[in-house]
């Protein structure tokens, strides 16, 4: 066993151990930042594989952004864990049944010859100035680019509909047009009235 | 440091010395520059207090000096307030999360501490120098704010919460300027490698440093720089008038002092990453005789220094923003300035030759 080995076991450890407690764990709050802790360690382990743009995507996407947000989300939740434990024995067989199938397929596949250590040889160690992220983004440009654009739409689309469901009008706000604000001028606000000076009685 | 290798390899075999040998070595490096970095957070703290009160026509700390040498009145203080807070009590709310309380504050320096990694101080000075360096930096600094809003959470308490969400929602945000920003800097160097962006600005003066073709982006990223650290004037996260003092108004002593050290590490981090990306790194400002003889680490230590000032003539000088007025500036000015320039420079790189190789596109193409 050498030094890669022990940091892919100490990171697969904590992967799986995480992973367990995002499923397990009774305070919400928690779930999510063990999700961000299985994150990272899975971006540790895609660096082992030496696939480092994938692995520091991985964090500046879903640990930077995305399960912000969801923290984000959580924190606000008031949960009450009595309300959410009440129909898990009725609703049992079905989740069971899924996640049986579910391992079911992971098994066909994994068991398959497909995965085997002679398909899939240890990968050469690439040379110090081969840049991962270069391959990646001229493979993405060149020979992926149709489908690349695609998702890129697709993502575009989803935005522009989330943007819609939450954009209502109300007439009975109040807010500031800022614009409106700024161009205001002497004219619009003050009126000078002349008139006769009164005389002391 | 070979005889060094060679004992460890001897001591442990070749393989498990050498790796042995490798982690000593990181960690010595990692102690050269973490330790001068918190001794320059500590003096950056003495010198905004300065800074501040002589715009402000104040004197400023002048009390605490070293064996009474009178010349050094007021350096002793980032001392004294260090050892000050060591020795107050944590205090730790009845309500409060315990584990996640404690947490957030060593959430926050980690990210702050790891970014230094990938940094390069001189041509051949850095510890790290990976491909994706500019990327790694990203990925660090947007994780800068989980201790933030688990800081605001576990607090438990209606202040906290609110600067947490204020501090996140406004992070977020101008993460995307900053990140779009970074974009134009790697169109311009075609590398995410910090050494060889710096090494894509050399050429005879400052003329061929980023700043100039890309001007309207060092604003961006330096503002955004400003936001992201939740600086004066955008610290509506901390907004004493409205929120007392935001996601660590609960915390005290070291627990605190952690958050202090962490938002002054980002300060000097920001500046350090604008000199690199924009003001040449550790380029000298001509390549003429006086100048260029000079190390090129002091050069870097200047330009982070000048940087640096700015973040503090801010603080003394600009009244906080409101909250829908930092939201307009990062979602409705600069994503759209940052998304403008990229396609003007993907326009001047593509010119034709005969116009790209004259004056002044041959100095940046």
């Amino acid at each position: 066993m050498n030094f890669q080995d022990i940091i892919f076991y100490v990171f697969s450890t904590i992967l799986i151990v995480s992973a367990l407690g995002v499923v397990t764990s009774r305070n919400p709050v928690y779930s999510a930042l063990l999700l961000v802790l299985s994150f990272i360690t899975c971006a540790g382990l895609w660096l082992l594989l030496e696939a480092e743009f994938l692995a520091i995507t991985l964090v500046l996407v879903y640990v930077g952004a995305v399960m912000v947000l969801f923290l984000f989300v959580v924190m606000m939740l008031d949960i009450n864990l009595a309300q959410l434990r009440e129909g898990f024995w009725r609703w049992f067989p079905v989740g069971g049944l899924i996640a049986l199938v579910i391992v079911a397929e992971i098994a066909l596949i994994m068991s398959g010859s497909y995965f085997g250590l002679e398909e899939m040889p240890t990968p050469e160690p690439k040379p110090a100035d081969y840049s991962n992220t270069k391959e990646l983004g001229r493979l993405l440009y060149t020979e992926y680019v149709y489908a690349f654009e695609l998702a890129a739409v697709l993502l575009l689309v989803a935005m522009v509909a989330a943007i819609a469901l939450t954009l209502r009008h109300r007439d009975d706000k109040k807010s500031l047009d800022i614009a409106r604000q700024v161009s205001v001028k002497k004219e619009d606000r003050l009126r000078i009235i002349s008139m006769p000076a009164e005389k002391k009685e | 440091m070979e005889f060094i290798q060679q004992l460890f390899e001897q001591l442990f075999g070749a393989e498990w010395g050498f790796m042995l040998f490798t982690l000593v070595k990181n960690l010595i490096y990692i102690i050269a520059i973490a330790v001068p970095l918190l001794l320059g957070v500590a003096y950056l703290t003495f010198a905004e207090r300065k800074i501040i009160a002589y715009m402000q026509i104040r004197v400023g700390p002048n009390r605490v000096t070293f064996f009474g040498i009178p010349w050094l009145r007021g350096w002793g203080q980032p001392i004294a307030d260090a050892v000050k807070a060591l020795m107050k009590e944590i205090v730790i709310p009845t309500g409060a999360n315990k584990f996640l309380f404690i947490l957030a504050p060593i959430l926050t320096i980690m990210p702050a501490l790891a970014a230094w990694a990938v940094v390069p101080f001189s041509a051949e000075l850095v510890l790290a120098d990976i491909n994706a360096g500019l990327l790694y930096i990203l990925a660090m600094t947007s994780m800068g704010i989980y201790g933030v809003i688990i800081a605001g959470w576990a607090s438990n308490s209606k202040y906290a919460f609110l600067g947490a969400m204020r501090s996140a929602a406004q992070v977020v945000s101008y993460e995307l300027a900053m990140g779009f920003a970074l974009v134009c800097v790697l169109m311009m160097s075609q590398s995410l490698n910090l050494g060889d962006i710096v090494n894509g600005q050399q050429g005879g003066s400052m003329l061929n440093w980023y700043l100039i073709p890309l001007f309207p982006m060092f604003l961006v990223y330096f503002i955004s720089g400003v936001a992201e650290t939740n600086r004066a004037p955008f610290d509506v996260a901390e907004g004493e008038s409205e929120i007392v003092a935001g996601f660590h108004v609960d915390y005290s002593g070291m627990a605190f002092t952690v958050f202090f050290l962490a938002e002054y590490a980002n300060m000097i981090l920001v500046a350090t990453l604008t000199a690199i990306m924009f003001l040449g790194g550790w380029l000298p400002p001509l390549d003429i005789a006086p100048l260029n003889m000079i190390p090129g680490f002091i050069w870097l230590l200047f330009k982070i220094a000048f940087l640096l000032f700015f973040f503090l003539w801010f603080r003394a000088t600009f009244p906080r923003y409101r909250y829908d007025q930092i939201m307009r500036l990062g979602w409705k000015v600069f994503i759209p300035i940052t998304l403008i320039w990229i396609v003007v420079l993907g326009l001047m790189m593509q010119l034709p030759e005969s116009v790209r190789n004259d004056f002044p596109f041959n100095l940046w193409f």
